[in-house]
């Protein structure tokens, strides 16, 4: 880390140069008109100062032409703000479909963190250079707020849902990652790093860590302890929806409503399975709130999406994402 | 130079011409009547909008919850409901009568309307009351062992909360309403009100109306949703 | 208006002794039974110099906590305690009722030729309302304080945080109607009370902004105050209408705060920009340019400032597509603030442009507020706001806006109508002093924390990465000058009051219609209910030049 006196932070992710071309337009656009502002003021200030206590200057009338001048010049200036930014915001928010799976659960005041293998790490994300990382965040008690300034990426981390955040780093190196959300007492400790590393040296990192089983067999160890299959079963015993295959279908619930089974809906469905019932099937599932953990959750959403090949991503935009949970191959 | 006059002495000064009513800073009883009768208005539409954050949760939530709160609603007393329904309509009837009748002149019935707008407000307020025992009684209400048999436990808070909230704060406003028409009756058992002066009546009808109309939306929303069920 | 002549700078001769609104009757009573709009507008005077200072107790320890990078004055706690009540107090009892509860509760009646306000009582009332309001906030402040932020975002407010949270969202919520009664109270006397002749549009721009100001008072406020109602009922009664465990929504929490906060920035800049157009024609001697575009830009604004709320919420999880509206949206509200400084700066050509004290702060004003309505453009920039949202970037933005705007306008005002108010001038030499000391002090606090929040410090942190000391240093030392700028005018105003010099009717050459009676004025205004036949910033008797 580069201490001293940084004016500007570092690029570290494939989007960081887009978001740092806008931010200088902008701040071009902003200098050009405030430089134009402070110098008529001071212009007319100096040229025109008052000369003699009794001078009365003539009237001006107003102009239409130059009201409609600083209006629609300012508006269309303000377009191209627009679209440029509304065009990197899709893309951040537009996961790449081979994107690494990682999951982060926020408490106060840290970062837990599970990758698919199931190595797990706390405040700290080791991440592959050159690849990118699709994160499902969510957490556990309040609102926080996973940021990574070199990445310029930010998320908010809501309890009861989740999201989803993307990046792919491009330099190796230590970067901060900060809690922007403000979550209480030791908000500014909720903080970490993110350790970029060549692939190789991530890949000999995942094998020599602790974690011996991947998040979606920890899945299936949960689903088998809680009896899921006693009723969630292909065959005609079962009582609750068949959930191979299910991951990214559109399904229909009661009262004609659809939605896509993404990780939220299966995240609501263990913990209040009623909400949304699948029509066809009575409410007779329990809750499973306060039973499971928000990373127990996490490795049960593992889990149903490996029941699922080549399932899509329906967080964001709809876009197909590859299963990666057995992944094990050396990234590109 | 204009008379000195402290800005704490009440009643207008002996200097201004014009009736009784009139206060000191307006120039005509017409202008007086306007600016209250506006004043009323507008403050309706900060209750419009005081309300509105309560009916835009209820919004948000009977979408994503749409059977759940079916499901809570049919254990709201829909006799009882309707029955204050009906008793608030009928004061909204009284409330206009009073009105009428002060411009009319009829100064004793302005009272006898006033009083019977009164007692159907105590009515209703009596009527929710019972409708609350019950509720605590069935462990209805949040956050307070709260029990709700079947599968939408969890929503069904959501839905009672509301319940209490909207239900609560139109309660509320009804005490109000309850109080302005106590001063009015004070006001008008002096014979205070005619055809020259009964702004205080005309401005307290609009507010009683109001909360009416809160009440008429907030029967079918909380009351009825459920009802085609089973 | 009736009066174009220019008067004569402060007259020497003393005047003589004269019944007016401030010795018309004495005692403590006549002052907190009082329904003249004038005194009311001094309680409020006293009550929010009151908490200025106290917040700004507040903010001083914050940026001495913030000199080192270890979290080494105070604890933690204590730190979120403090931002959340510099927060809540800057806010909720100063920058919302400064300028309208002050000068406006002062100068409406008088620039419509009224004797009072449509509804005095109500209007005394409003006062006690806040007042009451500010006694369960300062209940809790005294009582350990609370820590929420001054967004009380949910769940951290109802499920998690110990502290006072329902006493000081009780004291938003009763001090919420005072600014729903002041509005109102506007509305109708501007609707109602106008002296014979004066046409809407021949109305003062501090007028137009206050009506649109007032607009926002009486449509948003409800909204702060039921959300903050459905946050205690919640908290203390455990009812659960965000909680995310029964399957509540946090973010509709966001969406109802940020539907009153948001509108709550113009109630802030709005007023300001009033005080800002008659100072700039007063001390230029000229008419606005482009005076029906300034008017409706402050009610443009006023409707806009609605539509934009989810660009709070950009990186919440609200939809893409909801974050795009938004976005576009909040383009479309910098519109009509850009108009108004460009008939600002145009409304100076060709003038006879005087340096005084409350023209400099005019100054000020449009500088400051430029950047910070400029950087609001990064704001509403989706993809950039990604990155800078949540930092001391938006700290920054904010502030240029609700203290270099609105601050600066305030007091601007309050030197500009000192001598109305008071009826003593203040001393020119040290107030010229002192907006050069507050200009200077702000930026150099405020202007690195924009680079601070590029390089992504985030907000509400008690301590942080020791890269970024250096211009927190810079911020500190900043907001110390910033200090003693403020703590200046509080000084020789309050001098002036015993020891300036007596202040003639209109000290300015003004042709606003609160000139055109004694210095201070009587308690019924106008001797004479005046008559109003011009047009307003009647300067130029004579020709109309036609540029452009």
């Amino acid at each position: 880390m580069d201490q001293g006196f940084p004016l500007f932070p570092r690029q570290a992710s494939s989007m960081a140069p887009h978001v740092d071309n806008l931010y200088f337009y902008l701040l071009a656009v902003s200098f050009f008109f405030a430089t134009l502002i402070a110098l008529s003021v001071i212009y007319f200030a100096i040229k025109y100062r008052r000369r003699s206590e009794s001078e009365t200057p003539p009237g001006v009338e107003g102009s239409l032409k130059l009201e409609v001048a600083w209006s629609v010049i300012p508006l269309l200036i303000t377009f191209t703000f627009f679209f440029w930014g509304t065009k990197l915001f899709f893309a951040m928010n537009r996961p790449p479909t081979d994107a690494l799976e990682i999951y982060i659960v926020g408490k106060q005041w840290m970062w837990k963190i599970q990758h698919a293998d199931g190595q797990r790490e706390i405040n700290e994300l080791h991440v592959p250079v050159g690849r990118a990382v699709r994160l499902t965040l969510t957490s556990e008690d309040v609102i926080h707020d996973f940021f990574v300034p070199a990445f310029r990426m930010k998320k908010d981390v809501v309890p009861g849902r989740y999201a989803t955040a993307w990046f792919e780093a491009t330099r190796p190196g230590r970067y901060h990652v900060f809690c922007a959300q403000y979550c209480g007492t030791k908000h500014s400790a909720m903080t970490g790093w993110v350790e970029v590393m060549d692939p190789l040296a991530f890949q000999n990192w995942l094998a020599g860590g602790t974690g011996s089983e991947s998040l979606a067999s920890a899945g299936a160890k949960l689903f088998a302890q809680h009896a899921c299959n006693t009723c969630h079963r292909p065959d005609s015993l079962a009582r609750g929806p068949n959930l191979e295959g299910l991951f990214g279908k559109t399904v229909t619930l009661q009262g004609g409503r659809t939605i896509v089974a993404d990780e939220s809906y299966i995240r609501e469905s263990i913990v209040a399975p009623n909400a949304k019932l699948v029509a066809g099937f009575q409410p007779i599932m329990p809750t499973f709130q306060g039973l499971i953990s928000e990373e127990g959750l996490l490795q049960l959403v593992a889990y149903i999406k490996s029941l699922s090949k080549a399932a899509p991503s329906p967080a964001g935009i709809p876009q197909p994402v590859k299963e990666s949970a057995p992944e094990r191959e050396a990234p590109k | 130079m204009a008379e000195a006059r402290g800005p704490a002495a009440g009643a207008a000064p002996a200097a201004h011409a014009g009736p009784r009513e009139l206060q000191h800073h307006f120039d005509t009883m017409e202008q007086q009547r306007d600016a209250s009768s506006l004043g009323m208005w507008v403050f309706l539409v900060t209750e419009i909008l005081f309300f509105g954050g309560l009916f835009l949760a209820y919004t948000v939530y009977r979408s994503q919850y749409a059977r759940a709160f079916a499901e809570a609603s049919r254990h709201l007393d829909i006799s009882l409901g309707t029955f204050n329904t009906a008793v608030l309509i009928v004061s909204s009837l009284t409330m206009a009568l009073a009105v009428f009748s002060a411009s009319t002149g009829r100064r004793r019935a302005v009272l006898v309307f006033l009083l019977a707008t009164m007692a159907l407000g105590g009515v209703f307020l009596g009527v929710k009351a019972v409708e609350y025992g019950h509720k605590f009684h069935d462990h209805l209400v949040p956050g307070l062992h709260f029990r709700f048999p079947g599968p939408y436990a969890r929503q069904a808070e959501i839905f009672y909360s509301l319940y209490f909230a909207m239900t609560g704060l139109h309660a509320a406003h009804m005490v109000i309403g309850i109080g302005l028409l106590t001063a009015l009756v004070l006001q008008a058992r002096k014979g205070r009100y005619g055809p020259d002066y009964y702004t205080p009546v005309e401005v307290s009808g609009l507010y009683w109306h109001f909360v009416d109309i809160v009440w008429i939306f907030l029967f079918p929303l909380l009351y009825l949703i459920g009802r085609h069920l089973h | 208006m009736s009066s174009a002549a220019i008067a004569p700078l402060p007259s020497e001769h003393p005047v003589e002794p004269r019944v007016n609104y401030l010795n018309a009757t004495y005692g403590v009573k006549s002052w907190l039974l009082t329904r003249d709009h004038k005194r009311i507008a001094l309680l409020y005077l006293a009550s929010i110099t009151f908490f200025f200072f106290l917040g700004g107790l507040f903010a001083l320890l914050i940026r001495l906590e913030l000199l080192t990078p270890a979290g080494d004055l105070v604890q933690s706690q204590t730190y979120n305690k403090l931002f959340t009540m510099h927060g809540v107090i800057m806010v909720f009892f100063f920058l919302i009722p400064s300028i309208p509860a002050v000068l406006g509760n002062f100068l409406i009646p008088m620039m419509i030729g009224a004797k009072d306000l449509a509804f005095p009582r109500l209007n005394l009332l409003s006062w006690y309302i806040y007042m009451v309001g500010a006694t369960f906030t300062l209940w809790a402040v005294v009582h350990g304080g609370v820590d929420t932020g001054w967004t009380f975002y949910t769940p951290y407010s109802t499920a998690s945080s110990n502290t006072h949270v329902v006493a000081t969202a009780v004291g938003i919520f009763i001090t919420g109607f005072s600014s729903i009664l002041t509005g109102l109270n506007f509305i109708v006397t501007i609707h109602t009370m106008r002296a014979p002749g004066l046409t809407w549009f021949r109305l003062p721009l501090f007028v137009w902004s206050h009506y649109a100001t007032s607009l926002i008072f009486v449509l948003a406020t409800p909204v702060i105050a039921v959300t903050l109602l459905m946050v205690a009922v919640e908290r203390l009664f455990h009812f659960g209408i965000f909680d995310p465990r029964l399957g509540g929504d946090p973010i509709l929490f966001q969406h109802l705060f940020w539907f009153y906060s948001h509108p709550a920035v113009y109630i802030m800049v709005l007023p300001a920009m009033g005080v800002v157009s008659e100072l700039v024609t007063t001390f230029s001697r000229k008419n606005i340019f482009g005076y029906k575009f300034v008017a409706f830009a402050s009610i443009g604004i006023a409707v806009l400032g609605f539509l934009v709320w989810g660009h709070h919420m950009f990186v919440s999880g609200q939809s893409v597509y909801a974050g795009m509206i938004f976005s576009l949206l909040s383009f479309l509200v910098a519109i009509p603030s850009a108009v108004k400084v460009f008939n600002w700066t145009a409304t100076m050509y060709k003038g006879s442009i005087s340096y005084r004290t409350p023209m400099l702060y005019a100054f000020g004003f449009i500088g400051l507020f430029t950047i910070g309505g400029l950087t609001g453009l990064f704001l509403a920039t989706l993809g950039v706001d990604v990155h800078v949202h949540d930092t001391y970037f938006i700290v920054a933005h904010f502030h240029y806006i609700m203290v270099g705007g609105a601050i600066m306008g305030y007091l601007g005002g309050i030197h500009y109508w000192w001598p109305k108010i008071s009826g003593k001038l203040y001393p020119e030499a040290w107030a010229r002093f002192a907006a050069l000391v507050v200009f200077l002090g702000f930026n150099l606090t405020f202007f690195p924390q924009f680079i601070l929040g590029y390089l992504g410090m985030p907000r509400r942190y008690h301590a942080y990465p020791p890269e970024f000391q250096v211009l927190n240093v810079m911020s500190t030392a900043g907001a110390s000058i910033l200090g003693v700028g403020y703590l200046m005018p509080m000084v020789y105003l309050v001098w002036s009051m015993r020891y300036g010099k007596a202040a003639p009717a209109n000290p300015w050459g003004s042709t606003g219609l609160e000139w055109d009676t004694p210095s201070p004025p009587p308690t019924e205004n106008f001797p004479v209910t005046p008559v109003v036949t011009d047009e307003p910033y009647h300067y130029s008797p004579g020709e109309v030049e036609v540029v452009g």
